[in-house]
Formats: C-alpha cells, sequence, structure tokens
C-alpha cells in the first residue's frame, strides 16, 4: 500500500489538502485574466504562476470548476494527426500527460494503453499510411498494422471478413491512452491557488469594454475588472464570447454527444475507434465502456442528447463488438464543439491586442490541455506569439495557411 | 422459510414450482417470483458485495435500481434480481465477488477503508517511478473495477424496432396513471399506457386497501378500445417534440406522442444511519411488495422507522403477516400516524418517538440502535420520505426544486406538450391523486381539442405526512451510507468539502456520489442534505446533479436493433458473378475487382488492362451516381454549383464538371450531359452523390433558383464501352442512335433506343481511349447488358474490373477525387486552371480559388515514374512522403505498376517550386530509403489525347 494511505488511516482525522479553495471577492485589477475555468484556462494559469511567476491572475467560471467540454469529452490523448506542425504539437502535449501526475502531485491515471483505429476501405488504409508516415517522420509511435495485428491489439474484434465492413488494418498508436479528465483541472487549480491564482466561480463574464484596440475592462455578473492580458478559453461558447469583444471568429458549433455502459470487469484494453462507423470504445477504469462518435450534422447550442445519435453509437458498437448487445447503458450526454473550417484549433493573437484566443478545439482539446496551457502562457508572458503556436493564429483563416486535420480527427477525437 | 398464505402473493402461481440455482446451489421459487423474492423465500438475503468494499449487501427497494440487487446470468452482467422473473433452470451467480458470495476473498476492503479515503486514488498510486502507474498501479486497480463480467461468447439475440405514434401517451400505471388514461381514453383520445411492471395498478398492487380500487379500474380499461396498455414496459427517456423510446423485452418502439403526460410516482428514500446497508434492512415498499407480490414474509422481529403514514400503514401489515413488531420508531416530534396511530395503538405496539442510529450485523441485521437502547431484530422497515422521479421530467427540461417547509422536491414543468400528476406531482391521498390526475388529463385533451369537462379539486390531506426532514444519522464511526452503489458516506461528503468541492457537480465526480446503477435515486435527496448543510446553503440551493437519459439501463442491442450494414448491388451484379468476378466492397457498393479465379489476379488484371488498350472492354458503372438538374434555372444553377460554364452548353453535348466548396477546394468531379434546354444530366463520383445532392438542395434553399434536383443513382445503370474497337461494338447494336464517326463526336451526348431500351448515351470515358457511356433504367441494364456482351462477343470485348480500371485511368492522368485529392486540394494545385471559368461573376469557391491563386503554389499534383521492376521495395507506396530539405511538402497520392508502360507510374503532391517537369524530388520510401525522382506531367500515356477523340 502505497505509504500516503497508510498515513491518512492512521491519522484519526481527514488530512485535507485543500485542492480548490472558496471563490475570493474579486479584485479590481489583475494582470492576467482567464475565461474559462476548464482545462485550458486553468493549465494556462498553473504555466503563468509556474514557468513565468505571473500570479495577479484570476480565472472567470460561469458555472462550477471544468464543468463544460473538460467533464464532457471522453479523455482521448494522442499524437497521430497528419501535418507537421499538429503532430509536432500534440507530441509535446502526451509527453507533458506523461509528466502530469508527478508534476502536480495529483494522479490523473494517465492510462498509456495504447489506440487502434481500424479500417475497413483500402482509402482509410491510405489515409492511416500518410498518418504513419508523417508520425514517424517526426519520431512518434505509430504504425499501420495487417488485420492479424489488429486481431492480436484486441482479441475480441468482430473482423468481419467477407462482409461489408470487414476489417483490412489499422492505425496504432502506442502511446495514445486516456487519463481522469476532472483530475487534470483539479489538478492544475490546486497547484496554481496554491501559488496566488483566484479562480472564481459562478462568475459569468457578461461583455468587455474595448477601447483603443484592446480591452480595458471585463465586465462579470460580480463585478468589473482591469485586466493587462484577457485569455478566452471557453470551450463550445467561444464565439459568442470573442464576439463579446467584436471579435468573429471562424467557429460553427456542432454537439457532440457519448455515452457509458454499467461497470464491467476490464475486457477491453486498447482505445478502439472506427472511421467507417463513427464509433470508439474504451473502458474506463472504474470498468464502464465509454462510447462517442462524430458530431451531430447540425449546428447546434443544446446540449440535449437525441435518441438517433444514441442508436447509431450502439449500432456501431454492437457491430466491433457483437458480444456487447446484453450489456446495459447508464448515461448518455452531449457537448458543444466549436469547429473551425480546418479541423485545427485557433491559438494566438486576436485583433484586439491584449486579447489572446485558445479555441476553436472541437471534438479533441482535451489531448491539448497542457500543450496549449503552457504555450499561451509563454504567449502571453512575453506577449508574443510562441513559435509552436505560430501555425495555429486566426491569420491562418485570411490567408490560406490551413491546417487540414480533418481526416484525423473524424470520429477519433 | 414457509410463504404467506393468499391472498398475499398476487403475483406468484404455487402451483407452477420453478427450480433454478444461485451461487451453484439448487433453490426452487414459483411461477412469477423475482430472483430476490424467490432467494428471500429461502432466507436467502444476502445477493451481492458491495462496489468498494465488498460489504454483504441484499435487496433494499424490490423496486429495480440499486447496485446491490445486481447479479450475472450466464451471458448477461448487471441483471437487477428484484426485477428479473426467475425461469427453470435459470442460473444465477453473484457479481463483484472474489470467490464466493459467502466467503469474499476481497471482504476484507471493509477493514481498509479508514486507509481509503474520498479521493484516494488522485493523492497515491504515483509511486515509486513516473511508470509506476501504468504499470503497476493501475492493472492492479482495473482488475478490482467493474461489476459483472461480459460473456465474450454471448449469443446472438434477437432485437426489434418499431414505430407508434398516439395522440396521448401515459407513463406510470399506478392510481394516477390509469385514472388520466381512462380520462382522456373516454374522451376520444387514442391513448398509450405504460407501466414497467408485469401489471397495472403501481402501489395499489402491494399497498394497503388498493386491491378493490385497483379491480374497478381495470375493468375500466379494459373497455375502451382506444386505451393501448403495455406492461412490462420502459419509457426510458424523453427526447425533443415528445419522442420517447418505450422498451419491452427485446423491442424498442420509438413513439412519437401528441402529449405526454408523467404519473411515474415516487422514490421512497432511505435513511442514513450506521450500517444501514446491512440485508435486513429495507424500505417501506420492499417490505409490502415481498409479502403482497411474493408472499414472502420479510422477517421475524421488525423495527419499523415510519416519518410518514405509509410507515404505519406498513407496520400494520407486517403485524397482519405475522411478523413481530419490536417498535415503530417515529422521528417526528409529535409526528402521528393519524387514524392509523389508534389502530396501532390498539395493537399494543410500542411506538418511540426517535431514530434509528445505527444498526449491527455480520451478514443480516440482528439490532438496531434507537436512543441508548439496541432492539434485536432481524428486519429493519424503513419508510421516512420520497423523492418524485425526476427522471423524465428533467429530460424534457423540468426544473427540480426543494421546499424546506413539507421537505421535499418539487418539478416546475417546461413549456412543453408535457404534464404530471399523482406522487410525482407531490399528491398523496388517494382521492386527491384522482382528482389531480383527472385534471391532468383534461389539460392534454384541451390541448388536444377534445371535449373536456371540470373537475372538482380534492385536497391532499397527506401530503403533510409523507416527508420529514433529514433522517441522517451520521456516526463518527462511518459507515453510515450515502450511496450505497458507489460506497459513500456521510464523511466522504463532507471531506469532498473540506477540500473545496462544494458545487454537487464537483463533489459528484471527485466522490462518485450518484453515478452508480440508481443514477441518485436513492442518494440525491440526502447527499443534497449533506452537502447543504457542509456548505451552509440551502438544499434548494444544491439542487441534484442533471438528469439524462436513459431512465434506467438499457441495452446496447435493443438500441441498436436488427442491425445489418447496408450492402448495394448494381442491377448486373448477377451477371458479373455468372462470369466470374471478384466482387469487393467499395463503400456500400459491391463491384468486380476482375473476373476470373483469384489466383491468376495479377495476370488478369494485366489482360483486362491490355484487351482496353488494344481492343475493347466494358466497365460498369452504375455506381456512379447520377442526378438530374431540371427547370428553367438549370443552367443558372450548373453555373453556380460547378467551376465551368454550363449556360451555352448546346443541347447533346458532354461538359467536365468540377465542384468546389467555400474554401476553394475540389470536392466533386462529373459530366454534365444537356438533354434539353431546361435538363442536365450530372454525373457525381460514386462515393460522393449522397454528399453532392445534399450539398445541392443546401445551396438553392438559400438561392431559390427554379430548378428541381432529383438524385437517380439507383433509378439509372451504366456501362462504358472502351478501346480502339469500341466503335465496332456500338455500331454493331440496333437502335436509332448514330454512332458513327461522323455521327457521334467526342463529348456528343445521344439520347435514344438501343436493343429497344431507352438510352442516354455519352461519348465520355476515364481510360483515354475510344469511349461509350451508355446509360439505362435499371430495369432494362440487363437486356441492354445482354445485348452489348452479344455484339461485343466477335471482336473480343473484355468486361473489366474496378483495379483495372484504375490502371487505365492512372496512366492518362485523370485524378481521383478523395484519393488525389484532400479536404484542401485547389484546382490550380491539381493543374485544372482550364476548369476554371474566368468570366463567371460567382460559383461556390471563386473567390477563395482566386485568392490563393494569388498567394502562388505551396504545393502541386504531379507524375512521377520508377523504373525499378514490380514488387521491389525500393518503390514508394500510396501515402509516401514527398520531401524538401527533409520536410515533408506533399505525398504520393497514387501509385501502380502500368503494364502498359511497363513501369510504376505515381501522381504525388510536390512543392510548388518543384512542380515543372524535369525538377528532382525526393520520395521516402517505407522503408526509409530516399529516391531522388524526375517530375514530369501527370498524362503518362498519349499525352495529345488522341485515342479518346479517335
Amino acid at each position: 500500500m502505497p505509504l500516503r494511505l497508510l498515513k491518512y488511516g492512521l491519522s484519526g482525522s481527514y488530512p485535507v489538502t485543500g485542492d480548490i479553495p472558496a471563490t475570493p471577492d474579486l479584485k479590481p485589477s489583475y494582470d492576467v485574466v482567464i475565461v474559462g475555468g476548464g482545462g485550458h484556462g486553468l493549465a494556462c494559469a498553473h504555466y503563468l504562476s509556474k514557468h513565468h511567476g505571473i500570479t495577479n491572475v484570476a480565472v472567470l467560471e460561469k458555472g462550477y470548476l471544468a464543468g463544460g467540454n473538460t467533464a464532457r469529452n471522453t479523455t482521448t490523448i494522442r499524437s497521430n494527426y497528419i501535418t507537421k506542425e499538429g503532430i509536432a504539437f500534440y507530441k509535446e502535449g502526451v509527453q507533458l500527460y506523461e509528466e502530469m501526475s508527478e508534476e502536480l502531485d495529483f494522479n490523473v491515471m494517465f492510462s498509456q494503453r495504447g489506440q487502434l483505429t481500424l479500417a475497413h476501405s483500402e482509402a482509410t488504409l491510405r489515409s492511416f499510411h500518410l498518418r504513419a508516415e508523417m508520425g514517424k517522420h517526426a519520431g512518434t509511435n505509430i504504425e499501420v498494422v495487417d488485420a492479424q495485428t489488429v486481431r492480436e491489439l484486441s482479441p475480441h474484434l468482430n473482423m468481419d471478413e467477407g462482409g461489408p465492413l470487414e476489417i483490412m488494418g489499422g492505425l496504432w498508436h502506442a502511446d495514445g491512452g486516456t487519463a481522469r479528465h476532472d483530475a487534470v483541472a483539479w489538478g492544475y487549480a490546486a497547484q496554481a491557488s496554491r501559488r496566488g491564482v483566484e479562480i472564481h466561480q459562478r462568475t459569468e463574464v457578461e461583455g468587455f469594454d474595448v477601447e483603443g484596440g484592446k480591452i480595458a475592462r471585463v465586465r462579470t455578473n460580480r463585478g468589473t475588472v482591469t485586466a493587462g492580458q484577457v485569455m478566452i478559453a471557453v470551450g463550445g461558447m467561444n464565439y459568442d464570447m470573442a464576439m463579446k469583444a467584436g471579435v468573429e471568429l471562424p467557429i460553427r458549433c456542432f454537439p457532440l454527444q457519448a455515452m457509458v455502459t454499467q461497470p464491467l470487469k476490464p475486457w477491453l484494453h486498447t482505445l478502439v475507434s472506427s472511421v467507417s462507423l463513427h464509433t470508439y470504445l474504451v473502458q474506463s477504469s472504474r470498468g464502464e465502456i465509454v462510447i462517442g462518435g462524430g458530431s451531430d450534422p447540425y449546428q447546434l447550442y443544446s446540449t440535449r442528447s437525441t435518441l438517433d445519435m444514441k442508436e447509431h453509437l450502439a449500432e456501431g458498437a454492437v457491430h466491433l463488438f457483437p458480444f456487447l448487445h446484453g450489456v446495459r447503458l447508464l448515461r448518455q450526454w452531449a457537448g458543444i464543439t466549436d469547429m473551425t473550417p480546418d479541423y485545427s484549433p485557433i491559438m494566438g493573437a486576436s485583433p484586439l491586442s491584449n486579447l489572446w484566443l485558445d479555441c476553436g478545439w472541437g471534438t479533441w482539446g482535451f489531448k491539448a490541455t497542457p500543450v496549449a496551457g503552457k504555450y499561451m502562457a509563454q504567449t502571453i508572458a512575453n506577449q508574443k506569439v510562441a513559435p509552436i503556436l505560430e501555425p495555429f493564429t486566426m491569420e491562418r483563416f485570411a490567408t490560406f495557411d490551413l491546417l487540414n486535420e480533418m481526416g484525423a480527427t473524424a470520429a477519433s477525437h | 422459510m414457509s410463504r404467506l398464505p393468499a391472498p398475499w402473493g398476487n403475483r406468484i402461481n404455487r402451483d407452477v414450482p420453478v427450480t433454478f440455482s444461485f451461487e451453484g446451489r439448487t433453490n426452487q421459487g414459483f411461477a412469477g417470483d423475482v430472483i430476490a423474492s424467490a432467494l428471500a423465500a429461502k432466507g436467502q438475503w444476502m445477493l451481492s458485495r458491495s462496489f468498494k468494499y465488498h460489504r454483504p449487501r441484499g435487496l433494499m427497494s424490490m423496486a429495480g435500481a440499486e447496485a446491490d440487487t445486481l447479479v450475472q446470468l450466464p451471458s448477461d452482467p448487471n441483471v437487477q434480481a428484484d426485477r428479473h422473473p426467475i425461469s427453470q433452470g435459470l442460473r444465477v451467480s453473484a457479481q463483484n465477488v472474489n470467490g464466493s458470495l459467502a466467503r469474499d476473498r476481497d471482504a476484507y476492503m471493509d477493514k481498509l477503508g479508514r486507509f481509503l479515503p474520498v479521493g484516494f486514488y488522485y493523492r497515491s498510486f504515483m509511486g515509486p517511478t513516473r511508470n509506476s502507474w501504468l504499470k503497476m498501479w493501475e492493472p492492479l486497480i482495473r482488475k478490482k473495477a467493474g461489476l459483472g463480467v461480459v460473456d465474450l461468447k454471448a449469443p446472438h439475440a434477437d432485437y426489434e424496432k418499431a414505430n407508434l405514434f398516439c395522440d396521448l401517451l401515459v407513463v406510470g400505471g399506478g392510481l394516477a396513471g390509469l385514472t388520466a388514461a381512462i380520462e382522456a381514453a373516454e374522451a376520444g383520445a387514442d391513448v398509450i399506457l405504460a407501466d414497467m411492471e408485469p401489471v397495472l395498478g403501481g402501489a395499489l398492487t402491494y399497498g394497503r386497501d388498493g386491491v378493490d380500487r385497483l379491480d374497478a379500474l381495470l375493468k375500466q380499461a379494459a373497455a375502451l378500445p382506444n386505451l393501448r396498455v403495455m406492461t412490462e414496459t420502459v419509457v426510458n427517456g424523453w427526447f425533443e417534440d415528445n419522442w420517447l423510446p418505450l422498451i419491452r423485452g427485446n423491442k424498442l418502439y420509438k413513439t412519437r406522442a401528441r402529449e405526454v403526460l408523467l404519473a411515474t410516482g415516487s422514490v421512497e428514500q432511505p435513511a442514513v444511519f450506521r450500517n444501514n446497508d446491512l440485508p435486513g434492512i429495507m424500505l417501506g415498499g420492499a417490505a409490502q411488495r415481498l409479502m403482497r407480490h411474493y408472499a414472502v414474509k420479510p422477517g421475524h422481529r421488525t423495527v419499523v422507522m415510519a416519518a410518514n403514514i405509509d410507515g404505519y400503514r406498513v407496520a400494520l401489515d407486517l403485524l397482519e403477516a405475522g411478523v413481530e413488531l419490536a417498535a415503530l420508531v417515529d422521528p417526528r416530534p409529535g409526528g402521528s400516524g393519524g387514524a392509523l396511530a389508534s389502530e396501532l395503538a390498539a395493537t399494543g405496539t410500542k411506538v418511540i418517538q426517535g431514530v434509528v442510529e445505527e444498526a449491527r450485523g455480520k451478514t443480516h441485521v440482528t439490532a438496531v440502535k434507537v436512543g441508548d437502547d439496541w432492539l434485536d431484530c432481524d428486519l429493519a422497515v424503513i419508510s421516512v420520505g420520497y423523492a418524485p422521479m425526476w427522471q423524465l421530467p428533467c429530460h424534457a427540461g423540468a426544473k427540480l426544486g426543494y421546499d424546506e417547509d413539507s421537505a421535499r422536491f418539487s418539478l416546475t414543468l417546461p413549456d412543453a406538450a408535457l404534464g404530471i400528476a399523482g406522487g410525482l406531482a407531490g399528491v398523496f391521498a388517494a382521492d386527491a391523486v384522482v382528482a389531480d390526475a383527472q385534471q391532468a388529463a383534461q389539460v392534454a385533451l384541451q390541448r388536444l381539442n377534445l371535449s373536456t369537462r371540470e373537475i372538482t379539486p380534492v385536497a391532499d390531506d397527506e401530503a403533510s405526512l409523507t416527508n420529514f426532514e433529514p433522517v441522517i444519522a451520521s456516526h463518527p464511526m462511518g459507515k453510515d451510507f450515502v450511496d450505497r452503489d458507489e460506497d459513500i458516506q456521510v464523511k466522504d461528503l463532507q471531506n469532498a468539502v473540506k477540500e473545496g468541492y462544494r458545487e454537487l457537480e464537483l463533489i459528484k465526480r471527485f466522490t462518485t456520489v450518484g453515478m452508480g446503477p440508481s443514477q441518485g435515486r436513492h442518494s440525491a435527496l440526502a447527499t443534497a442534505r449533506v452537502v447543504a448543510k457542509a456548505t451552509d446553503r440551502s438544499v434548494d440551493q444544491i439542487g441534484v446533479t442533471t438528469a439524462r437519459p436513459p431512465f434506467g439501463p438499457e441495452t446496447l442491442g435493443v438500441l441498436s436493433g436488427h442491425h445489418h450494414p447496408a450492402e448495394r448491388r448494381t442491377a448486373l451484379h448477377r451477371e458479373h458473378i455468372r462470369l466470374g468476378a471478384d466482387m469487393r466492397p467499395v463503400g456500400a457498393w459491391r463491384r468486380p475487382y476482375f473476373y476470373g479465379p483469384k489466383v491468376d489476379a495479377k495476370r488478369l488484371i494485366e489482360e483486362e488492362v491490355h484487351a482496353v488498350r488494344n481492343g475493347v472492354g466494358i466497365l460498369d458503372v452504375s455506381t456512379l451516381g447520377g442526378l438530374e438538374v431540371r427547370g428553367p434555372d438549370a443552367g443558372e444553377f450548373l453555373n453556380r454549383i460547378y467551376t465551368l460554364a454550363y449556360k451555352k452548353q448546346p443541347v447533346g453535348r458532354c461538359r467536365y464538371c468540377l465542384m468546389t466548396n467555400e474554401m476553394g477546394t475540389v470536392i466533386d468531379d462529373g459530366v454534365a450531359y444537356r438533354l434539353a434546354e431546361d435538363l442536365y444530366y450530372v454525373t457525381a463520383t460514386t462515393g460522393a452523390v449522397a454528399r453532392v445532392y445534399a450539398d445541392m438542395l443546401f445551396w438553392n434553399a438559400q438561392w431559390r433558383l427554379d430548378v428541381d434536383v432529383l438524385n437517380v443513382t439507383s433509378a439509372f445503370s451504366g456501362f462504358n464501352i472502351t478501346g480502339p474497337k469500341a466503335r465496332d461494338v456500338v455500331t454493331a447494336l440496333d437502335g436509332d442512335i448514330d454512332f458513327s464517326r461522323e455521327g457521334f463526336a467526342y463529348l456528343d451526348g445521344h439520347s435514344g433506343t438501343v436493343a429497344g431500351v431507352p438510352v442516354r448515351a455519352m461519348r465520355i470515358g476515364f481510360t483515354g481511349e475510344l469511349s461509350y457511356e451508355l446509360h439505362c433504367p435499371s430495369t432494362y441494364a440487363k437486356t441492354l447488358w445482354d445485348a452489348v456482351i452479344k455484339v461485343g462477343e466477335p471482336v473480343g470485348m473484355r468486361p473489366y474490373g474496378l483495379e483495372a480500371s484504375r490502371i487505365l485511368r492512372l496512366e492518362k492522368g485523370h485524378i481521383l477525387i478523395g484519393q488525389d485529392t484532400d479536404a484542401l486540394t485547389s484546382p490550380d494545385e491539381l493543374g485544372f486552371e482550364w476548369a476554371i471559368s474566368k468570366t463567371k461573376p460567382f460559383f461556390v469557391g471563386k473567390r477563395s480559388i482566386e485568392m490563393r491563386r494569388n498567394k502562388g503554389l505551396s504545393r502541386k499534383l504531379v507524375g512521377l515514374s520508377f523504373d525499378a521492376p514490380q514488387g521491389d521495395p525500393n518503390v514508394p507506396g500510396e501515402s509516401c512522403l514527398v520531401l524538401k530539405d527533409d520536410v515533408p511538402v506533399g505525398h504520393i497520392t497514387s501509385v501502380l505498376w502500368s503494364p502498359t508502360l511497363s513501369a510504376h507510374i505515381a501522381l504525388a503532391y510536390v512543392h510548388g517550386d518543384d512542380a515543372d517537369e524535369g525538377s528532382v524530388v525526393t520520395v521516402k520510401c517505407r522503408n526509409g530509403v530516399r529516391l531522388n525522382v524526375p517530375v514530369r506531367g501527370h498524362t503518362f500515356f498519349d499525352a495529345e489525347n488522341k485515342r479518346q477523340e479517335l
């Protein structure tokens, strides 16, 4: 038994660590105001305070901490993207996850069990080869595997030999994994607040006062504050939030749904994802099978889930693992995703000199939590976009320097 | 233990014994028994071990919710023992035990509890090294996780789906639901009444004095033909616009109801005290169900804790069943059971004012502590309050509030065609429930424009007697469970608050309270009360966590249904099989890959290529998308959708179509054949036609042009006759189309009758050879095919498959959308400047194409060839990278061995600066070898286009 638990057990009372301090009153002024108390905002606050010594920071959260897309995503962590810029960025993201529990002294349960993406067609296999070639060239752990290896990696899969969804091979990403999403946010919150960052829950930003090409004041339901620098990271609501500052983002919002079964004893080791079926499955550390897929096909700002998507995801899951037909579903939910035209995020500068963007994370933001936080903090501290983020700035849409990740995100997140 | 005499046991048939086994031991019950009742009748109360601490657990609600009653069937994990009927030979075992239920090797976890405080896993299992979690701790913990075991060899089962429609769907067949359904059906509404139990009646079937009332209602309901009763049916969620899944067995009824009335009642709430989870401690409703439904005597000597009038009713029931009543404990100062109190007093029962503070017992309760006294008992019955069954109304957007005075949750309904009645609406006394249900039905009838009547309201004289402020006796030693599913004690919630997790959603996530199978049904009220106290806020401010579908567990099979992936076949499928084709999936379609035995694939494919280059071949192109664009604005419409100009295209001519999106990315190509002034027949890529069609409708919804688009892909079949001898074949056909060189020029389109079949003929092709494409209605496809095959025979015409087609197109340098293009490919990158009209004021993507052109090309698609022999590992495969200064700048999109040229030929993206013929680019093979290759144009064969215009 780990020493720490022994200590807990033998001490008379519960030793309080105090992860999240109670929300204090707003001060009139902060060096940095971070709008959005999700994983990204909290990670940025952590790195601002840790790497750059900036601690006069307020994180403003409309609801409860990490209650938006941080709470709703299905926690896939991977770096098997297509563009060299994307691969370099997400690769560092995976590395930061490997160090995260140690860095935060909070077990985020990063479980690197590998991600297996299935190809049911030659076209998919071709796109896998491209991702593998790009990944290998950049030094990530990725390879295209044949049907026999797929069978060995996930022995219970329905290979559908001779059928219309025959598994012809797969993309094996041994570095892929999952982590406990809430723990990531809480760990960052605990570290940042210990260094003096203020976390304000139930604090909604109602507007920005823009003067002279910059944000002069941030208006909230609990009062108005001035800020040297402002970052917005409110996944799902970024378009509306930026509009409050008069900045229009090239973002459209689509619901993304997921669901979870009752807990089962472990049987599914890897993350399994099928491009053609728009379905992926992963077994959580609690034993639940988490099932997700692609975004809803229409724009919407509602987090209500639908029967149709549930049926569709169940079809995919039962096709891949037919013995699951008797397994019971416990809960379904939805989040709102910010989709950009090229399926890559927007990070960096905005038309306002002190407004920084960390948005457009679509369906894949969780895996980037640490790396986006680290470099957004560097960007804000230096007031200059970090080199690794330069390909991701909003200007790319005006100049057509797009980062096409469409093929690497659909139903894989 | 013998059963109680009739009329106890209204669900069992004592004439039909049923033998089943539990944990390997044979048991006998009766038809109508559920697993838990049959076991309880034999004195087996323990059903499972708890999730975290492996504590002994048994039934609590008999209503199918908590994890404690989940058992394992051979192919079915997590089955509710208190709802699943027994059947002959059924094999049941306990879940989450290491060893056996009686001797669980993990029972030590209960003692270890003090070392595992709430959220302990966030603060431990990290060392000694960075990999320890992954390599050591996680595998260890994963073994302890989960409940049931999934049967990896579970046999196939059949599932069905159906659609239902009704005026009014009433959910819950208790007193309120039955009354409302009858009220609405009598007014002429088409009503469905759904209830999850095998018989209607709800609490009337097990409560005191319910039976007479029920019989009358059932007779009334049976006489109404427009009232459809669906028992054993779970309404498992509410979705937008009254779209509800009704699940009965393996069948899912997707139901659209004009009005919904929810009468799902309330959930009895447990009390919190130390060891409140021992088998033998159950809710009042559970004791009543055991007796009235199954004739099971729940114990010999009982203590009843009653904080409402129902608790007194249960006490009287227990006395009638011959259970010794040690005491009735009423926590309410001055609380009373009304008239029932005197009835109880007459039996000589001791009534104690106080609370049960603790229970003891090893695997079953043996005594409970009230004040300073331990009262011996083998049954403790808890009846202290209710929470409304809020899940369905909350799916629909209802808000749950808490009223401090009545200590109850109450619902505020959203603006929807939805109502609530009875216990769910906080109405309890029977006569008041009837009036409330009738009134709720009247509201629905009014919205349905059916005749209505006035209902006289009846005051609810029991409302104040149902709930009581917290019966939460937290204990310094813990094991006072708020959530039995997840083994959450009072101190776990309090400690979470101390850590700063003050919002209910955070507490849920940190402690996992409410995340188990019962999804907070039995824990939400107590949780809210504990958290309110710990954070010094009101219960109303704390609330409950969001209720999300489904209402109860539902199998993936019932959601998935009878699912078979669709497979599409062309009208000529059987002809291909007859000719020995190797049929392969291409999207949903099956297409001939080549013709002949698999072992000769390579030779046969080459022969098919040579046949086309030197003679004539025929290819089934029926899978190609076909769209008819019709109307006065058809030309204008195509002008906006595609990049070339179509308004001046003469009737009887074909023109290339290139489609781009708003980013200027190439998304499809095809050919438009103008059949008439106002009618174009447009082809689209096999895989893209559905999206192209949707895009066309999407755009015209905005443009409002006078045009109609029809997807005729399946209505038309087509085949391409191609090769230097193609004309010999088509001219030999009977018909009124002039296929001569003079009569039918390249890119001409002619319609007429061929071999008695109406045909649309186009001189287009993908091979670079003289080609005729004949399209006809699919019902005629075989007739036309047979005629063509017959006249082709003398000139040696050969059917060819997809692989030969791919080689032929690559030799000619034609691109395949989706393979040679990606989500950012611009026409300029393909060298398609010729396909972009310079004069049109607008088409989708025009602005982007021009902006991207001004930026200069970052990459371009070119031809490459490799002289190495076939099979050489140093020939790069598809997707191999093109490097410039070791940085990827492009990749190979297509590469094949060309039998015509005896070389490997490829299309590849290279850097824009290296796109000129003769520039040398670096290609990285899969094995890492880098090759320097000269760039060439991407037409490898007949660059002068002489052959297709023959």
